[in-house]
């Protein structure tokens, strides 16, 4: 096959190249941490070698002409132009062959839509440019938190030095049982995302206002790791999936922690806030929520992204302010921070914008923003 | 084929008066103003030869980005603009056009038609690409800029664009515009107007490809200025086509647009095939085999595109048994496709073949071609397709069919007309070396793609994980091999058209079709003025 041929020439081009990076060369899907993962491998071996086999007899039959039958060799061209027998043949085999195919695919794909009785729901709902994560049913129900990527802004434009899982890290992990069917709700609250675990060989689109379900169930300890793989604006290569597989004990032990965190935030909600307090909080919220679009020296990059130093909205009335991170501004890619964020730290995140960049209108207080949150 | 033909020799008698016959206009009028095939055909070929070198900066500009991780040269933003045009630009302005500039220089020589039967209508046809090319390229320097929203045009993030974004769908409008009218006129042009006993079933393979192309352009471009337009009012007029907050749905407009978006990559690959059903018999000198087959293959696969369109969404959550009606269907094109390919290499088999770049073209095409067939089979495959989709070995599979299916096909139709049109033979060394080039630096920018599809690199992202750093730049050096070896092209053309040697009347000994054996080298203006007379 000329790709294996390519393969050596580029072999030397390789060995060039490998002191760019020390990882192993990934070529092939990632080993497979689910069954169903494990029957696309299967299915995808067994059309690759049928293929591969078809590829070499046709186009040996096609190189042998090439050698033998030229004209610098002197064969003389033939007439024949027409065999209503091999043209028969020729098209009901492939048929064949194809239904030779279809049979154990059919049998994959039943199985993959088969969403019934899991163990736990989740539903993931992609936002530009995080995903948020609510346990709807199940042990764990009612934990509900935003997971994004926590490379460093650094170590993606300024060329620092790059982590192993550079792109591939988060906050915040999915964190799941193992060898539990796990029901995955997709949805969208802006655009269409994309929800994808290649070791769990699940993929489903987010879509916004609908709600479509995969199921997965993990057969391996460890941490696994996908990106958002349907084009979502500017920052799409930069919302990553990781899933961390655990035992059904330390997943437990997970829930209760989630729990008591919960709890404690909870009560934040009425307490006053020292405003230098408040506004430091509200610097880190923004570079990890707001800067990609707003920079972080507040100036935007108009038109899409509306600068907020000296912006009228954030130097009006804090309602005003309070509203369109709340709620979003329907279209265009400002989202409603109400349901990713809760109230104290919107209320630290708005602070902070009312504090910087030459902007001095005051401060917002979390108990207001709880009254303003509808 | 044997035919009486009265102005056999015309060209010989009249060859140096025929630089007079061009209208009446001289300079850029001649262009502007001009009704004949030829001309026209030209123009479109070198406004697509434009657009190919405009896409394969955008290209450049890609894989230098992605050259290694971390962002150095564009921002997000614009890294989404530059896929966004790259793609509209190659598969509307430099794919396409080239394709329907074949069939104006091609079709009414080969059919015995004097010209194209609406000659203005003709005119218009390719004129409205200039304007659709230049809002295109404006968009580019609107706030926001073009958009971001990759070729397809995906709701709801095109509600979330700039006016860029308007400017290019008026010129996905005026694209269709053309693309309809130069359809009609096609249809029109080889239902009516061929020559005396050259009855459908005689006609050369190229007409063929391109009758049923048109008909799909005609059938599908009005879907895709529906898709648009429901996107636009969206925008600006308060409809909710796509929008789920009132009671549309984003959904829906995938399927409006793949619904055009399949017998779309067949209006790209049909008259390909067609170019090569030309280059296979006459370097194999033998006919080609299995004609008829070839026909029933051709419109065979034109139906089923209508019919396969939701395998490019296989992950929006379809119900099982529609997904299992896409795939079943989808898989079936592959029985005609490769009664195709088969009876290629049956008309290779036992020819008296040489291996001129038009051949080297189209056994790359065949073979490559082939190559992106079967992928296309693994991605059909809905459980594979859930892995691979929106990855880079989506990104390798189409640019297998795109590029060496039907740019590989576009190159053999040039070198293999080029001495015909012009009466100037390119140079053949510099032909071969641009075809080898071409094939290695392909395979090396697309190849490589397969494994970082499949490791889990996903289409579309301007930086990635480390784990890919190597792929990507065997991918991004190969892009630069690739453009380098275009200019050699380039250089080969514009010298044969300045000073290359005179072509001999009939460069290619195994061709058969009326043009080549009833016309002079190189044609005049005009042709049949009087029809063939074909027993």
């Amino acid at each position: 096959m000329r790709g294996s041929k390519l393969l050596c020439a580029l072999g030397g081009l390789y060995a060039a190249l490998a002191c760019s990076s020390a990882h192993a060369l990934a070529w092939y899907f990632p080993s497979a941490a689910s069954s169903m993962a494990q029957e696309i491998d299967h299915l995808h071996q067994y059309v690759m070698w049928l293929i591969i086999v078809i590829f070499v007899g046709v186009f040996g039959f096609m190189f042998y002409a090439c050698f033998a039958h030229r004209k610098s060799r002197g064969h003389p061209a033939e007439q024949f132009h027409e065999n209503t027998t091999v043209e028969i043949l020729w098209t009901i085999i492939p048929a064949l062959i194809l239904i030779v195919i279809a049979w154990p695919v059919t049998k994959v794909v039943i199985a993959q839509k088969d969403t019934s009785s899991p163990d736990l729901t989740i539903k993931a709902t992609g936002y530009q440019w995080k995903w948020g994560y609510d346990y709807l049913k199940g042990e764990g129900e009612g934990i509900s938190f935003v997971s994004m990527l926590a490379t460093p802004r650094e170590q993606i434009d300024a060329g620092a030095q790059k982590d192993e899982n550079y792109l591939l890290e988060v906050d915040r992990e999915l964190v799941v049982p193992i060898d539990k069917k796990i029901r995955v709700l997709a949805t969208a609250a802006d655009v269409i995302h994309a929800w994808w675990v290649p070791a769990f060989g699940v993929k489903q689109d987010a879509i916004p206002g609908f709600i479509r379900d995969i199921w997965f169930r993990a057969d391996k300890l460890g941490t696994f790791r996908g990106q958002c793989a349907e084009l979502c604006g500017k920052e799409h290569g930069f919302m990553p999936i990781v899933v961390r597989v655990v035992s059904q004990e330390d997943y437990t032990k997970w829930v209760a922690q989630q729990k008591q965190a919960a709890a404690a935030q909870a009560e934040d909600v009425n307490k006053k806030w020292d405003p230098k307090e408040l506004v430091a909080h509200g610097e880190k919220l923004y570079s990890a929520n707001c800067v990609a679009c707003h920079q972080a020296n507040g100036r935007g990059a108009p038109p899409a992204f509306p600068p907020l130093a000296g912006s009228k909205v954030v130097n009006g009335p804090k309602e005003g302010h309070m509203d369109i991170v709340l709620n979003g501004k329907a279209g265009t890619a400002m989202a409603p921070f109400g349901k990713q964020l809760s109230d104290t730290d919107i209320a630290a995140v708005i602070s902070y914008e009312r504090s910087s960049w030459g902007n001095k209108s005051g401060i917002v207080q979390p108990a207001e923003v709880r009254a303003r949150h509808k | 084929m044997s035919a009486v033909v009265d102005t056999h020799g015309h060209g010989h008698d009249h060859g140096h008066e025929h630089h007079d016959h061009h209208g009446g206009y001289s300079g850029v009028m001649r262009w502007i103003t001009t009704t004949n095939h030829k001309d026209i055909g030209t123009l479109y070929l070198w406004f697509a030869g434009i657009m190919f070198f405009a896409g394969g900066m955008m290209a450049l500009v890609i894989r230098a980005e992605l050259f290694e991780p971390g962002l150095q040269l564009v921002n997000p933003d614009f890294f989404n603009q530059m896929t966004t045009m790259h793609g509209l630009i190659m598969i509307f302005g430099a794919i396409m056009p080239a394709f329907v500039g074949f069939a104006n220089w091609q079709i009414p020589m080969m059919i015995g038609a004097p010209d194209m039967a609406f000659a203005r209508l003709n005119n218009w046809s390719f004129w409205l690409l200039p304007f659709a090319a230049t809002l295109l390229m404006l968009s580019f320097f609107t706030p926001g800029g073009a958009p971001g929203t990759g070729w397809t045009l995906y709701a709801p993030l095109t509600v979330q664009q700039g006016i860029g974004m308007d400017f290019t769908i008026f010129a996905v409008h005026i694209l269709g515009m053309s693309s309809i009218l130069g359809s009609i006129n096609i249809i029109t042009t080889i239902l009516n107007m061929r020559a005396p006993g050259m009855t459908l079933m005689k006609m050369p393979m190229f007409c063929w490809t391109w009758l049923i192309t048109a008909y799909l352009l005609v059938a599908v471009m009005p879907v895709l200025a529906g898709a648009v337009t429901m996107t636009l009012t969206d925008r600006h007029f308060g409809t909710t086509f796509f929008n789920a907050a009132g009671g549309g749905d984003p959904v829906l407009y995938q399927h409006i647009f793949w619904f055009f978006g399949h017998p779309e990559v067949y209006v790209i690959a049909l008259p390909a095939f067609g170019v090569i059903s030309q280059v296979i018999p006459a370097f194999s000198r033998k006919p080609l085999f299995g004609y008829a087959s070839m026909v029933y293959a051709t419109a065979a696969i034109a139906i089923l595109s209508f019919i396969v369109w939701a395998h490019h969404m296989y992950t929006v959550g379809m119900p099982v048994t529609g997904q299992l009606f896409f795939m079943y269907a989808t898989t079936l094109i592959a029985v005609p496709t490769g009664v195709k390919v088969f009876n290629w290499v049956s008309t290779m088999w036992k020819g008296s073949l040489s291996f001129e770049t038009p051949m080297l073209f189209a056994i790359g095409f065949l073979f490559l071609f082939t190559l992106g067939g079967f992928t296309g089979l693994v991605l059909s495959l809905v459980p594979i397709d859930i892995q691979l989709q929106d990855t880079y070995y989506v990104v390798a599979h189409f640019h297998y069919v795109m590029v060496a299916g039907a740019m590989f096909s576009a190159f053999a139709g040039i070198y293999f007309w080029l001495p015909k049109w012009t009466g100037k033979m390119y140079n053949e060394t510099l032909g071969q070396w641009h075809f080898w080039l071409t094939l290695i630096f392909f395979n090396m920018i697309f190849f490589v793609q397969h494994f970082l599809g499949m490791a889990g690199m996903p289409r579309r992202i301007p930086d990635y994980p480390l784990m890919f750093e190597t792929w990507n730049k065997i991918s991004s050096i190969g892009a630069f091999g690739f453009a380098v070896s275009q200019l050699l092209f380039l250089y080969n053309l514009f010298t044969t058209l300045k000073s290359g040697a005179q072509a001999p009347q009939m460069p290619w000994e195994g061709a058969d079709s009326l043009d080549w054996t009833h016309l002079p080298t190189p044609v005049p203006y005009h042709t049949w003025e009087t029809p063939p007379v074909l027993k």
